[in-house]
Formats: C-alpha cells, structure tokens, sequence
C-alpha cells in the first residue's frame, strides 16, 4: 500500500504522517510538494497532513485548496481514491468543498495542544472497520479552528448518512458536553464524504502509532484501510 | 477598461456564534464598558479591480469572494466599489 503525503509550505505533520505510515505501518509513502500537478500513479491513499498551509492566511486550508496539486487530488477522490485530511489537511477538504461544512474559531479562543478521546460513531467504514467496537481511542489534537460547523440541514444529513465517524468523549466513552474541547457541533471531531472515500478529522492519529510516543491508537485508523485495501 | 477600488466587508454568517467577537465583549466589559454588547468581528479586504463599468466591477468581485475571499458556509460579504484614486 502507497500513502502519498502532500507537503504544503507550511505543512509540519507531513514527516509525522510520513514515518507513521512507513516506519510504523509498514507501507510505502511518498512526499508529493504543492506544486506538482500530478499524484504519483500508484497512489493508494493521499494523505493532506496537519501544519499551517501558506500560514493559514485569509482562512485556514483557503489558499492551500488552490495549490497545483489540489486539481489532482479532487480528481482522485472523484473517482474514489481514498485521501485522509488531518487537522490543516481536514480544514483544506472543507475549503475544497471535498468534505461538508468548516471549521471555525475554538469556542475557548485558544489552541489546545491536549490528548483527548475519540468515540468511534460509525465502524463499518474503510477507514475504522479495524477499531474495536468499545475502543475508545486516546489520540491529540493540536489546533485553534477545530469548531465544526455546518448549517442544521447538512449536520441532519452527514448524522443520517454515517458519515460523522468521531466524536469527542471521556475516558469512558461518553459523549459529553465537557469532553467536547472546542465547541464542535454534535462533538464532532472526523467525517467522511457520502461515498465513503474522503476522510476528515482534526485528531492527529499520525502521531499516536508508536508507543515510545505516547500511544498508538493512531494505528487503528491506519490499519482499517490497510485491511480495507488488501 | 476603468480601475475600480473594492472594500470587501467579511463576517461570520449570522447565527454562529462569533468568539472572537464574544471575548473581545468580555474584556471590554472587564474594563468598564458595560453599555456595549453584540461585538462581531469580521475582516475587511481592499483591492484594485480593472472592468469596463462598476456592475462589471462588482460582479467580478463577488465571483471572487465565492470563490476564494469569503466561505459562504460560515461568512457574508458586502462589496462596495468606487472609483480608485
């Protein structure tokens, strides 16, 4: 399995999900840069890693959605290549219209940098078929626009549909208020597109895959579309 | 061809809560401004446009903002065009 990883300039999980994915997972990864116009052809999955994409300016992922190689992206997630957004590279896919809604300011104002839980919503999907059905996944988050929003009739739809994967909870599974840390609609932390290809989540799973790190729940969500592609 | 100036007003669509805006509110209230409420903070964006009239002007503009300078699913904006100095 191929992982290609975008590096933007900005991007500063790119080496992260990078030695994940390889040293870690065992697959094979390539870095693509910005400004390539093409993947390369044996692309299983993309990987738009978490940073700060051309300084986040204007709005977080607004410019990075115009980089050359975004065109490829939606290409290959059109035709049902699988691409994996984390944090920055979740807020690039809702800017690029591949994934519903966006991401706003943290409810608290601050960037949290914490370990927070993850319950999984949906388990018969490409990328959490591997996650134990009462796991509750300890992953971190990093950022400052990790809020999801998307208006009421959107929020309806990707609740029905099961495209809303993760929700922030406690240690115990349980889908809080207070176990929400930034004001997520529904404590929505990960969603998927409609066709169940594109993946976006403001948890970093990449850096959790290794114990030495401090955990490795990360490697479940990996591994899911590791199986799913075998 | 005529240069036009347009100010781009930007804000949070209404109904989401704007923390920015919220937090601001408090800390002018911590400093003694208790008459004032409903802070909201937007951006504005200021730019040089080439068309051949302001409806022209304005249209481009407007493209521009859905396209890249707002994000309709979280922002309004408020063009306004007038002649570049």
């Amino acid at each position: 399995m191929k992982y290609s990883v975008v590096v933007f300039p900005g991007s500063n999980c790119d080496h992260d999900a990078y030695s994940a994915v390889t040293a870690n997972l065992g697959c094979k990864a390539e870095y693509v840069w910005h400004k390539e116009t093409s993947l390369p052809k044996d692309t299983d999955c993309v990987i738009l890693p978490g940073g700060f994409a051309h300084g986040d300016y204007l709005r977080c992922g607004a410019i990075a959605r115009f980089s050359p190689i975004m065109e490829d992206v939606i290409k290959f997630a059109n035709k049902g290549g699988y691409v994996m957004g984390i944090c920055n590279g979740f807020q690039v896919l809702t800017e690029a219209r591949l994934l519903p809604g966006a991401l706003l300011r943290n409810i608290n104002v601050s960037f949290i940098c914490e370990d927070i839980y993850l319950k999984t919503v949906n388990h018969k999907t490409a990328f959490t078929s591997e996650i134990p059905e009462e796991k509750t996944l300890r992953i971190p988050i990093s950022h400052g626009e990790g809020n999801f929003f998307a208006d009421a009739d959107t929020i309806k739809e990707i609740e029905d549909n099961g495209q809303v994967l993760f929700r922030y909870c406690d240690k115990n599974g349980n889908v809080t208020p207070e176990a929400n840390p930034n004001g997520s609609i529904n404590n929505i932390a990960g969603i998927m597109n409609k066709q169940g290809n594109v993946l976006g989540m403001m948890p970093h799973p990449e850096r959790y895959c290794d114990q030495l790190l401090g955990g490795d729940d990360g490697k479940f969500i990996f591994n899911s579309l590791i199986n799913h592609l075998k | 061809m005529k240069t036009y100036k347009a100010i781009i007003r930007i804000s949070l669509r209404k109904g989401i809560l704007d923390v920015q805006g919220k937090t601001v509110e408090n800390g002018l209230r911590s400093i003694g401004f208790n008459n004032i409420s409903n802070v909201r903070i937007g951006r504005i964006v200021e730019l040089n446009v080439e068309a051949e009239d302001k409806t022209a002007a304005n249209n481009i503009v407007a493209d521009a903002c859905k396209k890249l300078i707002a994000n309709p699913i979280i922002e309004d904006f408020a063009v306004e065009i007038e002649d570049a100095k």
